[in-house]
């Protein structure tokens, strides 16, 4: 191999453009070979390039190349991605559209190019208020369990005055989750010992939306890690990961998040810190990205990223207890759908798939498409609801394709979108979280087996 | 300028308000192709779902003298589909259906969006053998491959995309409609106009139907890989497997720089410690592939191998033969910028060539990955570069001029399966010499007389 000049490209002055300030290098790194295009769920609806993956690069570059401006359809087509990272599986050469992603988006957000009055409200409550201390997100919580459990919501369904409200708020209302009765603090102990003896300590992130309307997934894992040897530290007030503000180009606030984040679950105190949401876990893991320049804070991210583990990739990396089978499980034909940031961000495939063949009585079954999107991507549902209704048929289509009973999947996103998408296309079938299946064969351990 | 806003309407009428394109933003993602460090802004992209509307659209733009550029899904390699400063981008993705597989003359009519993996999948499923398989299968269109008649992996023994063109139907500026071929295995009636659209690069005509022939599934197949530590041993062992009268359906070759990049991608375990790397396939009848795949490996070893391994299944053998396609891609994890080409030469001179470009590399102080069909003598060197850095990249150009000089002098070719398009279209006439080169403009120009078809590609 010959030794060529080292190239050393000019040092451009700072502009406070994210586009323009990234490391160019990461814009050229796309080599437009077209391998990307058969596996973004946009491209393939529309067949426009504009909707791919290095058609969206070719736009990023052309900002940072003062072609083009941010305009309001550059700002648009960024919210049109769903972020899913498919692209990235696909990539030969390596782009890291995650963050080329992130930083679009927030000069979309700094260029205020889609900024309207109602908009920004709705931004400034959810984004930049209601997710930036999560005691409100709690108290709003509360608030919708009471409309759900007081009866004010079937009265209100019942009077029909929601036929009165614009369609996509009745539709809105409908998609709305069923809020838990209580949240992870009362149900998990801000510290469960191991069982039978401790092996790691391991810190647990109890989420936002997980926390609200998933918390017995929170209390499931809790189990599942206690039955693995790990004594488990939850503590009761926790924050957001920071993961919506990061994909939705408020990328100070995500630092800010980040910060405290690091502060309250300090790495170097804990074997692993263990999500079990998939998108924030596709987030958590690149905490020295966003704090790149934050010199205080960077080493402590850097081992951060190290110790963040998503449930299933540490209980395959410990490797997994399996349950005791008790001789009378009902075979079921259980199918797996992949969770974007799980498959796709955290490059997540087996171990699943491991911990479900792992249970007694489970039965996988593969599922067509399993990596492809179901729509949910966050808000992605919300903001988009055409493009995110068209994936998710397909998805449930796929899903009855199986013939499983249950579903299985590890997002809350994901998960709330399947139970609707099965919903609306009446499918009688079980959707839940695969450390759910495990906690319950944990669960059947202690009952003597049945016999007749 | 832009397209003019009167060939704009009358487009909007041809194919629908929603098929016409002209924003900025819609516009900067056609502005280049799979070809590196070339870009030019179209004045418009238009999708069009017929052949009467591709007729319409030519002779609209036969009589506004307005340029068209076709294009597939845009990852050809040598710049064929890139657009010309405000031409019509002509785009064939949304006519994608499978017209009809005739298993009784082994045949598929196809329209020229069709994904070229969906008609080897659809092949597959009439238990039938589509063989031409080029990297980018996963997303290139089978009107791109005729219009640039592109190879792949199984070259040597199956041969490129001509081989398997029946008929087209293709639309003349005029707007005239011709089919060109039929079913028939022999037909001798005129001139093969067929095989004058099959390579030409969009410059004669918009292909809109495809009919191709399809062969019988290989009963088996057999994968092996062979490593080297030394690259031109590699290139002998392929010169002796050749000698020896076999013939593969795949001799795919990596090197060093390329197996690292490539295990890097697809983490399926690839030997990291040898120079060269050998991905050989056999297939047909069990007992013939028993036997080549038993020379192949004595004649490797012979030749120096470290190493022969057998892919245990299928499963592994795909796998290989995806990782090897994704090499180029893969490449790009290296440096800002990678260009390559594929100039060919006869296989009893591969070691030969194999050497000379490693020479070139260190005259030019260059970085290089080299892979390809080492089979077919198809080469792709491939240097890693960042067209922000000038000096270097005409180095790059420089070393290029001298790898194609080096494979004319030799009997070989500028372009094996790439095709000329603007990246080597300074090097065809030396290449094609004066009385070929004029023929081709004749010919050319009797058939584009205005010159609208991709203009500025391939010669002027």
């Amino acid at each position: 191999m010959s030794s060529p000049a080292t190239f050393e490209p000019p040092v451009a002055p700072k502009t406070g453009s994210h586009l323009k300030d990234l490391d160019y290098s990461i814009l050229q790194q796309c080599m437009h070979c077209g391998m990307c295009l058969p596996t973004c769920p946009t491209y393939d609806a529309t067949k426009l390039e504009k909707n791919s993956p290095r058609g969206r690069i070719a736009l990023m570059r052309a900002i940072a190349d003062d072609e083009l401006e941010p305009t309001k359809a550059f700002a648009d087509e960024m919210y049109f991605c769903l972020g899913c990272l498919a692209c990235m599986t696909a990539c030969p050469a390596g782009v890291n559209y995650a963050e080329l992603f992130e930083h679009a988006r927030a000069e979309a957000e700094q260029s205020k190019v889609l900024a309207n009055p109602k908009r920004s409200l709705i931004r400034a409550f959810t984004i930049k208020w209601l997710f930036m201390d999560l005691s409100r997100l709690h108290f709003l919580g509360v608030a919708m369990r009471l409309y759900q459990k007081l009866g004010i919501m079937a009265l209100i369904r019942w009077s029909g005055v929601m036929k009165l409200m614009p369609k996509r708020l009745q539709e809105l209302e409908s998609m709305t989750p069923i809020i838990q009765d209580k949240f992870s603090a009362e149900l998990i102990e801000p510290v469960t010992p191991a069982k039978p003896e401790k092996k790691y300590r391991v810190a647990m992130l109890t989420g936002c939306a997980q926390d609200l309307i998933f918390s017995d997934v929170n209390l499931d894992t809790v189990e599942v890690l206690a039955k693995n040897g790990c004594e488990v530290v939850t503590p009761p007030v926790q924050e957001c990961c920071g993961s919506l503000h990061a994909h939705n180009g408020e990328w100070e606030l995500a630092q800010v998040l980040a910060r405290k984040q690091i502060d309250q679950f300090p790495p170097e105190q804990f074997d692993a810190i263990i999500t079990n949401a998939a998108g924030c876990g596709s987030h958590l893991k690149h905490y020295a990205a966003l704090l790149e320049h934050d010199a205080e804070y960077l080493e402590r991210a850097k081992l951060w990223d190290r110790k963040c583990k998503d449930i299933h990739e540490w209980l395959a990396e410990i490797g997994i207890r399996q349950p005791i089978a008790t001789g009378d499980e009902e075979q079921t034909n259980v199918t797996y759908h992949e969770a974007c940031h799980l498959c796709h961000g955290q490059q997540i495939t087996a171990q699943p798939r491991e911990i479900l063949s792992a249970i007694p009585g489970v039965n996988l079954v593969e599922l067509p498409e399993s990596t492809w999107c179901c729509g949910s991507a966050g808000i992605y549902n919300i903001v988009q609801p055409e493009m995110a209704n068209d994936l998710l048929d397909r998805k449930v289509g796929h899903i009855k394709s199986t013939g499983a009973t249950v579903v299985a999947t590890g997002n809350p996103g994901c998960l709330l979108q399947v139970i609707n998408g099965l919903k609306s296309h009446d499918v009688d079938m079980r959707a839940c979280h695969p450390i759910t299946l495990l906690a319950e064969a944990y669960r059947r351990e202690r009952q003597p087996a049945k016999h007749d | 300028m832009a397209t003019a806003k009167t060939t704009l309407t009358q487009l909007r009428s041809i194919v629908g308000a929603r098929n016409v394109f002209t924003s900025k933003e819609d516009l900067i993602p056609y502005s280049f192709d799979g070809t590196a460090a070339m870009k030019s802004m179209p004045g418009c992209v238009v999708f069009a779902k017929s052949t009467e509307q591709i007729a319409e659209i030519l002779k609209l733009a036969n009589e506004t003298k307005t340029a068209v550029v076709t294009r597939g899904s845009g990852t050809g390699l040598s710049g064929g589909s890139l657009p010309s400063e405000d031409c019509i981008v002509l785009c064939t993705v949304k006519m994608d259906k499978i017209l009809e597989i005739d298993p009784a003359n082994l045949t598929m009519l196809v329209e020229p969006g069709v994904i070229t993996l969906k008609v080897a999948e659809a092949a597959t499923k009439a238990n039938l053998f589509y063989p031409p398989d080029p990297g980018s299968m996963k997303i290139a269109t089978i009107g791109g491959n005729v219009a640039e008649n592109s190879g792949g992996l199984r070259g040597l023994k199956y041969g490129v995309t001509r081989n398997y063109v029946m008929g087209l139907e293709v639309v003349l500026p005029t707007g005239e409609i011709m089919w060109l071929g039929n079913k028939c295995v022999k037909d001798v009636a005129g001139y093969s106009l067929r095989d004058i659209y099959i390579g030409s690069e969009g410059t004669l005509g918009v292909i809109t139907k495809v009919l191709l022939k399809l062969i019988p599934k290989p009963q088996v197949k057999k994968t092996m890989v062979a490593t080297f530590d030394q690259m031109d041993k590699a290139a002998d062992a392929v010169s002796a497997i050749i000698a020896e009268q076999i013939i593969p359906c795949t001799l795919e070759f990596l090197d060093r720089t390329t197996i690292h990049c490539v295990e890097d991608y697809a983490k399926i375990g690839l030997p990291l410690d040898c120079e060269a790397l050998l991905l050989m396939e056999t297939d047909g009848h069990p007992a013939v592939v028993a036997e080549e795949a038993a020379a192949m490996e004595r004649v490797c070893r012979e030749q120096g191998a470290k190493e022969v391994r057998v892919a245990k299944n299928d499963a592994e053998a795909d796998k290989l033969a995806n990782a090897r396609r994704a090499a180029f891609s893969a490449l790009a994890r290296l440096a800002p910028t990678v260009i390559l080409e594929d100039a060919t030469v006869p296989r009893s001179r591969l070691a030969e060539m194999v050497r000379f470009v490693e020479e070139i590399a260190k005259k030019y102080k260059l970085r290089i990955g080299t892979f390809g069909h080492m089979g077919d003598g198809n080469l792709h060197p491939t240097f890693l570069t960042d067209e922000r850095n000038k000096p270097e990249m005409k180095r790059v150009h420089q070393a290029f001029e001298e790898i194609f000089d080096k494979a004319i002098e030799m009997g070989g070719t500028i372009t094996g399966e790439h095709g000329i398009g603007l990246a080597k279209k300074s090097f065809l006439p030396k290449f094609a010499g004066a009385a070929q080169m004029r023929v081709m403009r004749e010919l050319r120009k009797a058939l584009d007389p205005n010159g609208i078809l991709n203009p500025g590609k391939m010669f002027d």
